[in-house]
């Protein structure tokens, strides 16, 4: 390799050429003008945005082309604001360019590490300091102070204790019991097995006493996608064929993956898609996972019809609902 | 003197006499700044920033960060009489009952986009020329920070607003926290005030948000620009560069005009992209509740690509023990970006290892000229961009009329696949760029004139380039691989055989070259 | 045509069945939309069932079958109903013109007569959803947007996206955007399931229901860009690719002028 056996030398930075401005006084009164221009420019934004504010109404909407109906109070403002500072900035930088001196100079550099004797001096300052200390000698300040110490760290952790509940059991808990009707979502109607076509899809939740306050954490692991098939058309086992009533099927819409609501159902494929990661699930198979990054199938609630034919819950989810968790026992 | 140069001496005199700061300032003012454009990434991000205090500062006084259910009564007909949170209905109330409130709502969310792709673009640039290397490795480490930061950052802001799409996000957030074994469960329990979505997570999210992220932030980035300043910018090789010297225009009053001017260009562009594209539409969107979901529901560019490996990831899960542990998500969520972000912040010392190389670095490096280093900034490129594609695939279905599954099957082999043969090809385009460097220094520019020799033949007129071309074409070193004999002066054996074969290894793949021209070789090749 | 009903219990011939139905459907096709135009009075005399009859013999059978029995290839038209013929071919989806992974939206082949005799005509023979009256669709008076929305987001945006812009669906399906599509054609989507698309019972998304949901679909469908052009309404995607675009590409633009000496 041609390693700097002879190098080329350093011819040095070209020689400095003037700008227009520098020796033709008519180009230098005309950037002058540019640069007055832009600043002007600026002023027009600043006074368009005032004009905005106060003038133009919050309901009118004008057509630009491509862009569509758009608000004009929102559109000047914000060109108004736009034009004021960009052209600001403009007038600064051709200020800058064309009429600031633009001569490049040149600074030293000097290698950031210390003189020795520096690094010396500094070594024996704080081996001084150190020894004045006398952590060595001294054992039993030593293990105190290196036991308060890790006390000391404690309080701050602890003081955070009251964030929020310990978990217990809540990640496998929802409302759902026997005998809970499943009720439209929203409309909090109670659902007769008849009214269900065979194709059709409904979001449900449990129901609970009329204007009770539903939280959102409820609503986190409740819903339930009820779906209607032909009952020839299931591949079940004979358990989960015994969840089903009548072709119509029951499962958590929260996702098994991540939590989002597992709800685009395919009539055609019998299949449901999550549109967060496109984890699919077969209907028909008890909502096994067919494609994507979920683990776990669905979990299916047990359904039946009460003695008015309202479906309801047979039994809570014998799993817990939503994405995994470490304590979650998923045998 | 005039009346003014008196006051404003009798003032500098004031603060002179108290802080002895003439000395410094004027050591400072004399601070010298090459000019690139490439130079001014970082510039953008420290500018939007400073956007994105000045419209969020705007934004808190009137937004609400409770999760109290409200019944909305505002002006925005679609959504009246729908219970919603209050942080959704003031936000809603910001963007169409507060004059200019959606102009700034928009301006802090394109400014937070711009933010992020200035950060990526000024990352790049600073690894692709090799600014990081020694003495810089602190400030490449602070940078990585930066960017982390940016990244919970952006996500926190997004999910304050509390519509449909946010808290998606927030569940799937919760998901991926909750997927840590042993303590997962724990930690979303408190951070969220309880099973998601919690009772106080938003008020809690939105101080992290408004102060103690931006208070961090502030110090980082104090202490990165400290650094530029003390240690000097970093400058590309040219005529009259060296390693001793940095070339540019003082702070006063050029670089001051055109930093401050660039500023309000930033300021600007923001406010220019508020005031004609939409963005983060929330009252399209509607209030988050867990059982609603939208199609095509994506995070914000910067973490679509984790969303992108997630949904990428293949269907694993262990049960053992009564206990689950999600692969599925632990993968790409958590360990996949670990292993990412340490070894972008181990990188400089990694690079050194390799090379053998301790020594100061001012000059920057020419890409080209550092194959290996480019190769692997390509590679690394490419494993994020399929990772996005990926995130948006949904998107690019319906767009380019293509399959979920395809897209999906797609960009999980390819992730495998294309990151390496982005390098391989970059390497090679490398080394041609440096023959082609070669040839000019050796052979001069074509000029298309043709003439015809005595002989007959008919040859192309080339034409010597300039001599400060040619520095810059051949003023880099080309540094031989590291030798590490696998015995010691003695004969004895070193210790770590396997790691110095790995390091003899790596550092002959950095080496290789293109031999570059010597003074030597033009003066045969002029003879002939 | 009873020759070929009997092939088609041969394997082997399945994939030539396909052939000919599809050059079957093709030519019927044309023939029939030729003869539409060149004599649309020729079917003027007959009844309306009658009129339905005859299209469907001469555009549909090939595929649905004589007496509506459905093929290897179509689905049987018994008790479909004339919500879902309206549907079906008042879209333009029927006939079809490609047997791709989904039959989209074109315009349509029949006229509004035309489709309403061939609705009647598979409505006669056996009973199924019908078409909704002008009076059942007046959505402006009988639904409530804000209802409307809480609705679609409930039942339609995991498909059709917030906006109703449409989405992805499995293996290349998709659900179609909802933008410029009749109010009566989302009723009737909504009753008789079409393609991929569930069924959504009167019982359980009542009428009123259904009409808050079309009419939070024209409002969106009517909204102006409150904060700007929209790129398509679906999300972050092109608010990302905005940024790198327009947002930094501007900003290098300044920034290299910005660092070139002027002349």
């Amino acid at each position: 390799m041609s390693n700097e056996i002879e190098a080329f030398q350093d011819p040095g930075e070209a020689v400095h050429a003037p700008r227009a401005a520098d020796i033709d006084p008519r180009a230098e009164k005309r950037a002058e003008q540019q640069v007055a221009a832009l600043f002007g420019l600026s002023a027009v934004g600043s006074l368009l945005l005032i004009y905005s504010y106060i003038w133009i109404p919050e309901d009118v909407f004008i057509f630009i082309p491509v862009m569509g109906d758009q608000n004009a109070h929102q559109l000047f403002l914000g060109l108004g604001m736009a034009m004021s500072l960009f052209f600001l900035g403009m007038a600064a930088i051709l200020w800058a360019k064309k009429l600031m001196p633009d001569t490049e100079v040149v600074n030293h550099r000097h290698e950031f590490r210390s003189s020795d004797e520096d690094r010396e001096e500094f070594v024996k300052t704080v081996k001084d300091g150190v020894a004045g200390v006398q952590l060595g000698r001294r054992k039993l300040i030593k293990g105190s102070l290196a036991a308060s110490l890790g006390l000391f760290a404690l309080p701050p952790v602890l003081l955070l204790r009251d964030l929020g509940p310990l978990p217990g059991k809540e990640l496998e808990k929802t409302n759902w019991k026997a005998g809970t009707r499943l009720v439209t979502d929203p409309g909090n109607r109670p659902i007769l097995a008849s009214d269900l076509e065979v194709g059709s899809v409904v979001q449900t939740l449990p129901e609970v006493a009329p204007d009770t306050h539903r939280p959102l954490s409820d609503i986190a692991k409740d819903p339930v996608l009820l779906i209607r098939l032909r009952p020839e058309e299931f591949n079940l086992t004979p358990e989960k064929l015994a969840m089903t009533h009548d072709g119509i099927i029951a499962f958590s819409k929260i996702c098994s993956h991540m939590g989002c609501a597992v709800a685009l159902y395919e009539q055609t494929t019998k299949h449901l898609l999550c549109p967060c990661h496109q984890s699919t699930f077969d209907v028909t198979q008890a909502a096994k996972v067919i494609f994507g990054p979920a683990a776990r199938p669905l979990p299916q609630l047990d359904i039946t019809v009460d003695k008015e034919g309202y479906l309801i819950a047979r039994a809570p989810f014998n799993e817990a609902v939503g994405p995994s968790f470490w304590e979650r026992n998923s045998q | 003197m005039t009346t003014v140069e008196k006051r404003l001496g009798a003032a500098a005199n004031f603060v002179d006499e108290r802080l002895g700061a003439a000395g410094w300032m004027k050591k400072s003012l004399n601070k010298v700044f090459p000019d690139h454009w490439t130079f001014m990434f970082g510039e953008i991000c420290m500018y939007s920033f400073v956007i994105l205090l000045l419209s969020g500062t705007f934004l808190t006084l009137w937004f609400d960060p409770s999760q109290r259910e409200v019944v909305y009564e505002g002006v925005y007909e679609p959504l009246k009489g729908i219970t919603m949170s209050a942080a959704y209905a003031s936000t809603l109330d910001i963007s169409f009952e507060i004059r200019g409130g959606l102009l700034m709502r928009q301006i802090h969310h394109w400014s937070a986009n711009i933010f992020m792709a200035a950060i990526v673009a000024h990352l790049l640039r600073v690894f692709f020329t090799g600014a990081f290397r020694k003495p810089r490795e602190f400030n490449w480490i602070l940078g990585i920070i930066l960017l982390t930061l940016g990244l919970v950052e952006g996500l926190l802001g997004y999910s304050l607003p509390d519509d449909l799409l946010s808290g998606t996000g927030l569940r799937i957030t919760s998901a991926i926290i909750q997927a840590v074994p042993l303590v997962g469960t724990y930690i979303t329990f408190f951070l969220f005030g309880g099973a998601f979505p919690g009772v106080g997570f938003l008020p809690r999210i939105f101080t992290i948000h408004i102060l103690l992220l931006p208070g961090i932030f502030l110090a980082v980035i104090t202490v990165h620009v400290m650094l530029v300043w003390y240690q000097k910018h970093t400058q590309f090789p040219g005529p009259g560069r060296t390693e001793k010297n940095v070339v540019g225009h003082p702070i006063l009053p050029v670089y001051m005009a055109k930093a401050g001017g660039f500023f309000f260009i930033v300021f600007g562009v923001t406010a220019f992209l508020s005031a004609v594209a939409s963005i983060n539409p929330i009252w399209l969107y509607g209030p988050y509740t867990p059982g609603q979901i939208s199609a095509g529901s994506q995070p914000d560019w910067y973490m679509g690509w984790l969303d992108g490996l997630v949904r990428m990831a293949p269907p694993w899960e262990t049960h053992a023990f009564g206990h689950t542990v999600s692969w599925n998500i632990l993968i790409p969520a958590l360990i996949v970006p670990g292993i990412i972000f340490t070894g972008m912040a181990f990188y400089p010392f990694i690079e050194s290892w390799i090379t053998g190389d301790k020594r100061e670095h001012h000059l920057l490096d020419r890409p080209r000229n550092v194959p290996n280093r480019t190769a692997l900034g390509v590679m690394s490129i490419t494993f994020v961009l399929i990772s996005l594609i990926n995130g948006g695939n949904d998107i690019f279905a319906t767009q380019f009329d293509l399959s979920i599954n395809q897209i999906m099957w797609f960009s999980r082999i390819s992730i495998f696949i294309l990151p390496p043969i982005a390098f391989v090809v970059t390497k090679r385009l490398c080394l041609s760029l440096q023959r082609a460097d070669r040839d000019l220094v050796l052979h001069g520019m074509e000029t298309g004139q043709l003439v015809r020799m005595p002989s007959g033949e008919f040859a192309e007129i080339h034409k010597p380039i300039s001599a400060q071309k040619r520095w810059i074409l051949t003023s880099h070193e080309q540094a031989p691989a590291l030798e590490l004999p696998a015995t010691d002066a003695r004969g004895v054996r070193r210790p770590g055989a396997l790691k110095n074969k790995l390091r003899i290894r790596l550092s002959k793949a950095h080496a290789v070259a293109v031999p570059k021209v010597s003074a030597q070789d033009l003066k045969e090749i002029e003879h002939h | 045509m009873k020759r070929l009903s009997h092939y088609r219990r041969h394997k082997a011939v399945a994939p030539l069945l396909l052939v000919i139905a599809l050059f079957g459907i093709g030519t019927t096709f044309n023939v029939a939309s030729a003869s539409m135009k060149t004599s649309p009075n020729a079917f003027a005399r007959s009844t309306q069932i009658d009129e339905g009859k005859q299209i469907f013999l001469r555009g549909c059978s090939t595929c649905h079958g004589l007496n509506l029995e459905g093929s290897a290839i179509a689905p049987a038209l018994i008790g479909v109903g004339a919500a879902s013929v309206d549907f079906q071919v008042g879209t333009g989806r029927m006939p079809v013109a490609d047997m791709s992974t989904q039959i989209s939206r074109k315009t349509p082949v029949y006229n509004e007569e035309e489709v309403a005799a061939l609705a009647a005509y598979v409505a006669s023979l056996a009973p199924g959803p019908a078409i909704p009256t002008d009076a059942q669709l007046n959505y402006e008076r009988d639904g409530s947007t804000a209802e409307g929305g809480e609705l679609f987001r409930n039942n339609c945006a995991m498909c059709h996206n917030f906006a109703g812009q449409g989405g992805a669906l499995t293996q290349g399906k998709y659900a179609p955007t909802l933008m410029g599509v009749e109010p009566k054609h989302i009723y009737e989507a909504l009753i008789t399931g079409p393609q991929s698309m569930p069924v959504f019972s009167d019982k359980t998304l009542t009428p009123e229901e259904k009409l808050s949901v079309i009419k939070w679909i024209k409002a969106a469908e009517a909204e102006p860009n409150l904060g700007g052009a929209t790129m398509g309404r679906v999300g972050p995607v092109t608010e990302g690719l905005l940024v790198w675009v327009l947002g930094l590409g501007i900003l290098i633009a300044v920034a290299v002028w910005l660092t070139t000496r002027a002349r």
